[in-house]
């Protein structure tokens, strides 16, 4: 029953160009989204998550630049003739990032929920009024109806008596509240795919569950696909359907949620999980934690990104070659010497 | 006791060592010069890679040293008239002749014009004036140490006098001038600078670290001080100064006010970096770690703040120097005959000698050259102390 | 059983008793007092030798202005803050003056949530472990500094030879260790740790934790860990206190209150931690409203207007903290009487 993807991500890379050298942020990453999926995008800082979903967007600041790779996109509403294939993908990566095509793609078609509620809205106008702007930027519609549509996206936000908070400023709500109407926004132009990077981080942990429920339960009335992008691994296993795990730019290992939380394969995967403290860990115990710290993103090392703090490191492979992403059972894709031997030679 | 659970770390010790944050591409002992750089390196390898800054220091290094010792660059005694030599046009000075290094400059002649009745110059080609390095002219003392005579450039003949940028009204020599304007101007903007830091640090440290009562107090008397109109306020301070006085006293004077206004912008600074710093956690964690609060002040909130006061300095020197040159130009700073570049500017105030002397604008390029550098040189530095505002 | 329940019998090394904090909240140009901000309001708790007490709570619930002011980095408004002194007399932190402190700087140090904030970034490693050495102990010598900072290094889990490095040359994990150095080079007993691993990755956090579990062990010291992560509050603390707009909601050992929860928020909040496996999914009953503003707080039982089992008499009469369970109090008029869901070990 696989269907076609909406979005295909093919070893995408996204370095950045600063005084001191370059920084890979993505170098390669490969991963597919369908429709009424959700793929998460977790790893620690530095793994390059964000930058990913920067990347799809074209809203990745200078000097960092998309260098390679493709992003390939099916359009659902807007029509794009210049680079319309033949199956219908346009590659998101080739186009201007200020041209009218990515614009009409940005927001109408692929919409952001940013990490910082505070900075999204515009302190100086009201929430319904950046509402309707957003809407009358994609859809042909008066005042009148955008002032209708942004109402009605209040309403299945949760915002109670959107009326009111229709002509509130982002300052005078609460932190639930904005993250709510921060949704609202991103939902303005009904988007088929939409990209939520760390939409949770800066709220507390109820507030974090009503979104985290109200963002599940909008996925599935609109069979939306959302890449939900976070370092959280208890919110990744509670929202998503499909987990990329991340390391240092590259995909280290990418499969259904099940199976990377109950059978991980990559070292990398494996030792994350062992480390963190959930509920149901035994109290007071010594965590199998991961030895080291995260390297520089200036000072990858060769080979393997995870191969210095990896218990399973294989010296003369791991850190001379890089290892592939390749199947390793069903939809589950790890890159990994372990699992598929370092070809001979060199 | 109760069960606890057997605490057996993994890996033992040694497994908690983490690598130090790494470098690009450098070798360790690269990488630990730069570990164990305290804070002023680690600015001076930022600013470092600022060029524009860079080269803005080096011209004022030059400017300094001007200053320092206008003795030696002068080619006369700035206050000297000559009644037939005035308005003698520039005189560029030649470095090499015959591809050596030989300097001269061009002769001038005056001629009267008949209906006029005003001298004219003409650089007469035919003539050459050879020059020569570190020749004696006439005694200068330096820095008030020593007495030299040495300068940097003099005719080889001691009777012929050379004007290397024209002359004045009163045929005072204009490069001479100019020199020792450089040197007043630039002490000026030094001295009110230093004293304006004295007394922003001092009381927008006090205002800022003790709060309360103290602060509303200094703060709104920085607000009525910022609320005052300068320019009438200078005018009426220096209108105040008696004219007895003398010229040191005047200049001494003139710092002073110029740094009584100036001093509260520093101030406002200070004691709002003094308010944010006492709130973050490595002063708070000073003071936990039983840190009395002289302590506190000099060994944790002042060094963090020391690069942005040598910043916020540097951009405020060259508002002094405009500040004077203005009162100056105004006839309201320092008088003939003291020399600022203020004064030199006031000869060119009318239209009749910028058109006959067009030269006696130049204190003004003066002006502008130093001011701008020292901006970049304040721009760069502040970059350098904080790279992320 | 776990330390914490037999640790009652002893005397409390620090003993807080209505403890209140209240901010002034004002406005306008002649700054017209027009209410307080009640951050901590009537906070009573014990800590015993040995154990670690975890404060956890949503963000605004006053546990870290509680726990600054239990150090007196900021003065509280009223209550005292008894602490038992190495000596054996018991003074109270609250009174004190700063020059009357000093000695006790010794005893009670603290660990910060921002490794890069709390580190004076114009200060080597042997300035700042050193730093209490020389302002408690008034050690002079360089040598002896110098050794004491190593074996102090070495504790943590730092090389010795980095003692002459700044902290920009450390990451986030290794600061942390450099301020868990200077929080223990005076051989603290009590030490107060402000979400001490919340700004770390999540492979660093585990191994501060294992760090801040191995020194508990070597030097008996004993912990006030404030935290919003109940995973890691659980995983690390003997007792838990729960906070809720400045009042303490309920306090019992680790594994009783993760097991049976006696104050409706302690369950809401548990039901809401993500947890890290994908087939309990169900779980998540979210809570709704949000935190009310601590200027401003409800009627009654704070906690009445989000409270699933809410009556009447919430919302007349603020339910006081009481002994529900022999160790575990609550502040809740049904305390025992609601059958409430805790997480299954």
């Amino acid at each position: 029953m696989q269907e076609q993807p909406i979005l295909s991500v093919r070893d995408l890379r996204t370095y950045f160009f600063l005084d001191e050298g370059i920084v890979r942020a993505v170098d390669g990453v490969s991963f597919e989204v369908r429709a009424g999926e959700v793929v998460g995008l977790v790893g620690e800082s530095g793994c390059g998550k964000s930058v990913t979903g920067k990347s799809i967007l074209r809203i990745v600041e200078p000097p960092g630049r998309v260098v390679g790779g493709e992003i390939l996109y099916r359009p659902q509403k807007v029509s794009i003739q210049k680079a319309q294939q033949a199956n219908g993908f346009v590659d998101l990566a080739k186009l201007d990032p200020m041209g009218r095509e990515m614009r009409s793609i940005r927001g109408a078609e692929i919409a952001l929920i940013p990490q910082e509620p505070m900075a999204s809205f515009s302190p100086v106008h009201t929430i319904g009024f950046q509402l309707v702007e957003a809407i009358r930027l994609h859809q042909a519609v008066d005042e009148e109806e955008a002032r209708l549509i942004a109402l009605e996206r209040l309403r299945e936000v949760g915002v109670p008596s959107p009326e009111q908070r229709f002509h509130a400023y982002s300052w005078e709500l609460s932190g639930g509240l904005r993250q709510r109407a921060i949704i609202a926004m991103a939902l303005a132009c009904n988007p088929a795919l939409l990209i939520a990077d760390e939409p949770t981080t800066a709220i507390d942990v109820t507030t974090q569950a009503q979104v985290l429920n109200l963002l599940r339960s909008l996925q599935r009335e609109r069979r939306m696909a959302i890449i939900f992008i976070t370092h959280d691994l208890g919110v990744i296993a509670q929202v998503a359907s499909y987990v990329v795990v991340m390391y240092l730019g590259c995909v280290v290992e990418r499969g259904p949620v099940e199976d990377i939380f109950h059978s991980p394969q990559h070292p990398y995967t494996q030792a994350l999980l062992r480390s963190i403290p959930s509920l149901r860990t035994p109290p007071r115990s010594f965590l199998p934690a991961i030895e080291g710290s995260i390297p520089h993103p200036f000072n990858r090392p060769p080979g393997c990104p995870f191969h210095p703090r990896c218990r399973s490191f294989m010296p003369g492979t791991c850190d001379r070659q890089q290892p592939t992403l390749q199947p390793v059972q069903g939809l589950q894709w790890a890159s990994c010497f372990l699992l598929h031997p370092a070809p001979q030679g060199r | 006791m109760g069960e606890e659970p057997v605490l057996v770390p993994p890996g033992g010790r040694a497994a908690a060592e983490e690598a130090a944050v790494p470098l690009p591409g450098v070798e360790a002992k690269v990488a630990e010069a730069f570990y164990v750089a305290p804070n002023w390196k680690l600015v001076w390898w930022r600013f470092r890679r600022h060029r524009l800054a860079l080269a803005s220091g080096a011209i004022l290094l030059l400017v300094s040293v001007v200053a320092a010792i206008p003795g030696f660059f002068a080619t006369q005694d700035p206050n000297e008239a000559i009644s037939t030599e005035l308005f003698v046009p520039i005189q560029a000075v030649h470095l090499f002749d015959g591809g050596r290094l030989r300097p001269y400059v061009y002769g001038v002649r005056g001629e009267r014009n008949p209906k006029t009745l005003r001298m004219e110059w003409r650089i007469d080609p035919s003539q050459k004036i050879r020059l020569r390095f570190f020749g004696r002219g006439y005694p200068y003392s330096v820095l008030g140490l020593f007495q030299w005579d040495r300068h940097l450039l003099l005719p080889e003949e001691q009777s012929v006098r050379v004007h290397l940028l024209g002359t004045d009204r009163l045929g005072r020599d204009q490069w001479s001038r100019l020199v020792y304007g450089t040197q007043v101007s630039l002490s000026i903007g030094l001295v009110a600078v230093f004293l304006s830091i004295f007394l922003g640090i001092l009381l927008g440290g006090v205002s800022g670290y003790f709060g309360g009562w103290v602060d509303l107090v200094i703060q709104r008397a920085i607000e009525v001080l910022q609320s005052l109109p300068p320019i009438p306020i200078w005018m009426a301070l220096t209108a105040a100064l008696p004219r007895t006085w003398s010229v040191e006293r005047v200049y001494f004077a003139i710092t002073v006010i110029l740094s009584l206004i100036g001093w509260t912008t520093l101030a406002r600074e200070v004691r709002g970096r003094f308010l944010s710093l006492r709130e973050e956690d490595f002063v708070v964690a000073a003071r936990l770690a039983g840190c009395k609060r002289r302590r506190i002040i000099f060994r944790h909130i002042l060094p963090t703040m020391a690069s942005h006061i040598i910043a916020a300095s540097t951009l405020a020197i060259p508002v002094m120097i405009i500040n004077e040159t203005f009162l100056s130009f105004l006839g309201l700073g320092l008088r003939p005959p003291a020399i600022s570049w203020g004064v030199l500017l006031q000869e060119a105030q009318n239209l009749q000698s910028i058109v006959l002397a067009p030269w006696l604008l130049l204190p003004g390029l003066a002006v502008i050259i130093t001011v701008l550098c020292l901006n970049v040189l304040g721009d760069g530095l502040r970059d350098a102390a904080d790279p992320y505002h | 059983m776990p330390a914490g329940t037999m640790a009652q019998d002893e005397k409390p090394l620090l003993e807080v008793r209505s403890l209140k904090k209240y901010f002034p909240l004002r406005k306008g140009f002649f700054r017209r007092l027009i209410g307080q901000i009640r951050a901590v309001d009537d906070v009573s708790f014990a800590i015993y030798e040995g154990e670690t007490l975890g404060l956890v709570g949503e963000s605004g619930c006053g546990k870290t202005t509680t726990a600054r002011c239990i150090l007196r980095a900021i003065d509280p408004t009223a209550g005292q803050i008894l602490f038992r002194t190495a000596a054996g007399d018991v003074v109270d932190v609250a009174t004190l003056s700063e020059d009357e402190l000093r000695p006790l700087r010794r005893e009670m140090q603290m660990i910060f949530q921002d490794p890069y904030a709390s580190l004076n970034p114009r200060m080597n490693l042997l300035d700042i472990v050193s730093e209490p050495l020389i302002v408690i102990e008034g050690i002079k010598s360089r040598e002896e500094r110098v050794q004491r900072v190593a074996q102090m290094l070495e504790m943590v889990g730092l090389r010795p030879e980095y003692m002459l490095r700044y902290p920009h040359a450390f990451s986030g994990g290794q600061r942390q260790r450099i301020v868990i150095a200077r929080a223990l080079v005076l051989h603290p007993r009590l030490v107060v740790a402000d979400e001490p691993v919340s700004a770390l990755d999540v492979s660093v956090r585990a191994q501060v934790l294992n760090l801040m579990l191995r020194l508990q062990q070597e030097l008996s010291l004993t912990y006030l860990f404030v935290s919003h992560d109940l995973s890691v509050v659980k995983h690390i603390c003997n007792r838990v206190a729960v906070m809720y707009v400045g009042k303490l909601v309920e306090l019992a050992p680790t594994e009783e209150l993760f097991a049976r929860p006696l104050h409706p928020y302690t369950e809401a909040l548990m039901a809401a931690v993500p947890i890290p496996d994908p087939r309990i999914r169900s779980a998540m009953l979210p809570l709704e409203g949000e935190v009310p503003n601590p200027a401003n707080p409800p009627s009654g039982c704070y906690f009445h207007p989000r409270c699933r089992y809410s009556q009447p008499l919430c919302r007349e009469q603020a339910p006081p903290l009481q002994e529900a369970q022999p160790g575990h109090l609550a502040a809740c008029h049904f305390a025992g009487q609601l059958s409430l869901r805790g997480v299954s070990p």
